[in-house]
């Protein structure tokens, strides 16, 4: 699940992943979105990464709509959740909404019943190809204070560190699946 | 998590799918298939080969997610059954036992009627078979089917 503010770049990712994978491994990708290409309900992407001992591994990608009036269907589309991957926008104007975004993951898990700090979850720093962008050390003092969530720089637009955040949540998905996580 | 991960088991399975497939037949549908709440399929009968069932999976519950959002803004519990008429083919979803979905495509070889009536005798026997693999998934003596999976596994997966 792709989550994080408004146009931080939730859908580019998927976009990206979407034109590198060969045939076999993907579906179609479904985005439900406004005419002017805002989501409106979610973008979904399902991918195989290949076999496990027998067992074959699907993923399903999800976007949520960052826009802060789709509340209602954010809660929706986390239901269920496995993993996270929190999409940062690295312009310094969007601190802010990094910051609401990233309190609005953890209250709507939450009401889920889930605890962010219990799930499967990455942080991506989007938009470096950008001029006014934070340092990576600024996004981390406010969004990962801790350093314990793996952390990852990226400009989803030409693809840098995008399938670097997907691999690394697939993993801790696959990881927590094993522990029989509950 | 909300919901404890769902596994299921080839004797379920089967169960599931001869639901699915008397379902096509007495109702004379197009296509059966069941979702859970998440968008998984879980189970397809009838001409599908053609239709991407996946992402009529994903629709169906981001669909059932919506409806059951506007459900519990008017304090009702659920909205059970929804019904989408096109101009030749039909979709009636049903939800059962709260947990996964019945989806049923029909075109005017059937009709709404007849697709009711037979929907509900197949919600009773998903009901039952659902049950019982509930029973089974909390029954801590069957243990993770993943537990043999080692991190090194799950490291080649990656390595390409
Ligand atoms: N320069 C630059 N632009 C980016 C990058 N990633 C995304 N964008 C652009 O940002 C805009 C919004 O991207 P989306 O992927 O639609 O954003 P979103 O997060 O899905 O937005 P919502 O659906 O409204 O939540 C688009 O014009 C993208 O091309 C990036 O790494 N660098
Ligand atoms: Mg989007």
């Amino acid at each position: 699940m792709y989550y994080g503010p408004g146009l931080c770049g939730k859908t580019t990712n998927l976009q990206y992943i979407y034109t590198r994978t060969s045939p076999q491994a993907k579906g179609k990708m479904i985005s439900l979105a406004t005419e002017t290409e805002r989501t409106l309900f979610f973008d979904f992407l399902p991918l195989s990464l290949g076999e496990i001992r027998g067992f074959k591994t699907r993923f399903h990608l999800y976007t949520v709509p960052g826009q802060v009036f789709y509340d209602a269907s954010r809660k929706l589309i986390l239901k269920g959740v496995d993993g996270v991957v929190f999409v940062a926008d690295s312009q310094i104007e969007r601190m802010e909404a990094n910051m609401e975004s990233l309190e609005n993951l953890r209250y709507n898990l939450q009401e889920q019943g889930y605890d962010l700090d219990r799930i499967p979850w990455v942080i991506q720093y989007n938009k470096r190809d950008l001029p006014s962008v934070a340092s990576v050390e600024e996004l981390r003092s406010l969004l990962n204070p801790t350093g314990a969530v793996p952390d990852f720089e990226a400009t989803a637009t030409s693809g840098g560190g995008v399938f670097d955040s997907l691999k690394a949540v697939a993993k801790l998905v696959l990881t927590e699946l094993k522990r029989g996580g509950k | 998590m909300g919901d404890p991960q769902m596994v299921m088991y080839e004797e379920e399975f089967n169960q599931i799918q001869v639901v699915c497939e008397r379902l096509i037949r007495d109702a004379n549908a197009l296509v059966v298939f069941i979702v859970d709440k998440n968008g998984q399929l879980i189970a397809a009968a009838g001409e599908h080969e053609h239709l991407d069932t996946t992402s009529l999976a994903s629709l169906t519950a981001g669909n059932i997610a919506a409806t059951g959002g506007m459900a519990k803004l008017l304090k009702e519990k659920e909205f059970t059954t929804q019904f989408h008429e096109g101009e030749h083919q039909n979709i009636h979803i049903q939800i059962v036992g709260q947990r996964v979905i019945l989806v049923v495509i029909f075109d005017e070889r059937s009709s709404l009627g007849l697709v009711r009536l037979r929907v509900r005798k197949a919600n009773e026997d998903l009901n039952r078979i659902f049950e019982s693999l509930l029973k089974k998934v909390q029954d801590p003596s069957t243990g993770s089917p993943f537990a043999e999976i080692t991190d090194d596994d799950i490291d080649n997966l990656f390595n390409d």
